[in-house]
């Protein structure tokens, strides 16, 4: 599933369409979007490289992670940005994102250290990331410095919206991306988003401006109320490393599909597996006691199968219930004949029942009788 | 008896099996507390740990909270000593108690005091040999009160940390802060917090426990240590969960009920 979203994004815009537009988003209870992310930019690079995808060209817009964290990270996948021919660049909102460094050589107290030269090949610094349509123009400039001008499409990364959105408000950031998925040099467009920062109509904003959403949760939600160290404990433990991963698709006649699936963080990165079955999950969460907590299959067809003492039961025999006081004056002649007609229930095949027998007489059945009204109160 | 307590919080930061190179190098350690169990000692106990001899790094304290003498007092019994270890150079107090930045005209904008600030730890930093300039560890003391000697307002105190963050990854160096937990409490979208939980690689959350006070147990530390270094060693995340107690010169660290 997560094939298929890198999938859309390779295949790029229709002619005549928006460019394809993802929203990945998270919250800190299942904080694995940035996993994600990396993910879907690993795939996009390595098809594009391929020559396999619409687009000649990527943007990485970087406010979160710095431009070098990137060219490690692709370079771990075996893509090597700086060496090959310009096929990536990255718009580097990380390094200075307000113009402090600025402010402080004009100012005399600030000596800043030569970068690495391979990093400056391929990033460009943005001091001004409270202006918008700046930033809107850098990315345009630098997508059409990678592919040229003409019909070819280049694809845009933002890795974190979160960012932006504390520089700028909703509403130009919402245009920015609206105007970047409707630019027709624009191929494909996606984001990250931590979903818990903002308010939820932020959220829906941008998810009404993207045609895919890949959102994160965690497979095991906290119970409400309090709850004891240990069982806390081992909630975060659980969702440490796994989470659930829907992926919602809008198609163009406005159908929406929804798929789900468990990622897992491992050693050697992100994992996508067919989601586990509800009783599975549970079983995994149930403390480790000695005794059996689940019922197994045979005993679950045993319990259903029991008739309940006072159930009606329907099988055309008179219907016996105990009313506690016949007993008490003719046992000695009853029981025995009771006994047989359970016998013959019995006879119904695999069917269970429950047996009765009083300890002894001493003990007084139910009755209508009030026992405390010999007292003399 | 030392090593055994204090090893089970520096094995779930890590710093049980080298000290050098330093294994918090480019990664950002948030502590959060309540007011009932102070995480205070968990900033004492790193900063020893990065003063400590058989290591090459250097500290700077940007202090919010305390004064020198405080931390001097509260490090000496520790077994370490600031006067010398800021006489050679090691240790670097930034003493903010005093930092205003009242706004106006005239007067210092809390934008401009952060931005000093940072110049301040940058220009320490690009002066130290090169040898220790790889090994730096910053220390925050505590987010809360530089949020409000920033006149409350958190933006520009995340605009100071993400600078703070890109010297992590320029230099390698690590950056430890403090924050409290409750007072964003009734918040119902605790942001500030939330964002410093995204940033750090590893939190540690020191806490009461739910059942109550106890006179052998002080509270109970979360410590969650994430790793994402793709392409170096991923193997880091893991979380560990362990007591605590806070005695005169030591913190005795221990698993759930292994006490009496």
């Amino acid at each position: 599933m997560a094939e298929s979203i890198c999938r859309v994004l390779r295949d790029g815009a229709l002619e005549g369409e928006h460019a394809p537009a993802l929203t990945i988003k998270d919250s800190i209870a299942s904080p694995f979007g940035f996993h994600v992310f990396s993910h879907v930019l690993s795939q996009l690079s390595s098809f594009l490289f391929a020559g396999k995808s619409q687009s000649r060209g990527l943007v990485i817009v970087s406010f979160s992670r710095s431009p070098s964290f990137y060219l490690e990270l692709l370079k771990s996948k075996g893509i090597d940005v700086v060496s090959s021919d310009k096929r990536i660049q990255i718009l580097d909102c990380y390094s200075d994102p307000l113009g402090w460094k600025d402010r402080l050589i004009e100012a005399g107290s600030f000596t800043a250290l030569s970068h690495e030269s391979s990093v400056s090949s391929t990033a460009i610094v943005f001091k001004n990331v409270k202006y918008m349509d700046k930033l809107y123009n850098s990315i345009i400039e630098l997508g059409r410095g990678l592919v040229g001008g003409g019909r070819n499409r280049f694809s845009v990364a933002i890795d974190s919206v979160d960012e932006m959105l504390r520089h700028a408000s909703i509403s130009s950031v919402a245009s920015l991306l609206s105007n970047l998925r409707s630019h027709d040099q624009v191929s494909s467009v996606f984001w990250l988003l931590h979903s818990d920062l903002h308010e939820d109509r932020v959220t829906s904003v941008l998810e009404y401006l993207s045609s895919m959403v890949a959102s994160l949760e965690p497979l095991h939600e906290p119970a409400n109320g309090q709850r004891g160290d240990l069982e806390k404990f081992s909630l975060i433990e659980h969702n440490a490393k796994k989470g659930k991963f829907h992926a919602r698709f809008k198609r163009r006649n406005g159908r929406v599909r929804l798929m789900s699936e468990e990622v897992r963080i491992e050693q050697s990165g992100i994992n996508f597996t067919s989601l586990s079955s509800e009783g599975a999950v549970n079983q995994g969460l149930a403390p480790k006691v000695q005794f059996n907590l689940q019922l197994s299959e045979k005993e679950l067809i045993d319990r259903a199968n029991v008739v309940l003492p006072f159930e009606h039961q329907g099988n055309g025999k008179p219907i016996q219930i105990y009313d506690g006081r016949r007993s008490l004056v003719d046992s000695k002649q009853e029981r025995p004949v009771a006994v047989t007609e359970k016998v013959q229930t019995n006879e119904d095949s695999g069917r269970g029942e429950i047996i009765y027998f009083r300890d002894s007489d001493d003990e007084m059945p139910d009755s209508d009788e009030d026992p405390d009204d010999d007292l003399d109160i | 008896m030392e090593q055994r307590y204090s090893n089970l919080l520096d094995e779930a930061l890590g710093l049980d099996q080298t000290i050098e190179p330093w294994p918090l190098r480019g990664r950002i350690v948030a502590i959060e507390d309540q007011v009932e169990t102070s995480g205070s000692f968990v900033l004492h106990h790193l900063l020893k740990r990065a003063l400590s001899p058989n290591s090459s790094n250097v500290s700077i304290f940007i202090a919010f909270s305390q004064s020198f003498s405080h931390y001097d007092r509260v490090l000496r019994k520790l077994g370490c000593n600031l006067v010398t270890q800021r006489d050679n150079k090691r240790f670097f107090f930034l003493n903010m108690l005093k930092l205003q930045c009242p706004g106006g005209d005239g007067g210092i904008t809390p934008e401009g005091g952060l931005i000093a600030l940072y110049g301040k730890i940058h220009e320490t930093i690009s002066v130290l040999p090169e040898i220790s300039r790889k090994n730096v560890t910053i220390i925050i003391d505590d987010l809360s009160l530089m949020e409000v000697a920033a006149n409350g307002s958190s933006d520009y105190v995340l605009n100071f940390l993400h600078y703070c963050r890109t010297l992590t990854s320029e230099f390698d160096c690590s950056l430890v802060t403090l924050n409290h937990e409750d007072i964003y409490a009734s918040a119902d979208r605790p942001t500030f917090l939330l964002q410093m939980e995204y940033l750090a690689d590893i939190l540690i959350k020191a806490e009461p426990l739910a059942t109550g006070l106890a006179t052998d147990v002080h509270g109970q530390l979360t410590v969650m240590n994430k790793g994402i270094n793709y392409g170096q060693d991923s193997s880091r995340n893991k979380i560990s969960n362990f007591h605590f107690k806070v005695k005169e010169n030591i913190v005795e660290c221990f698993y759930p009920g292994s006490r009496g």
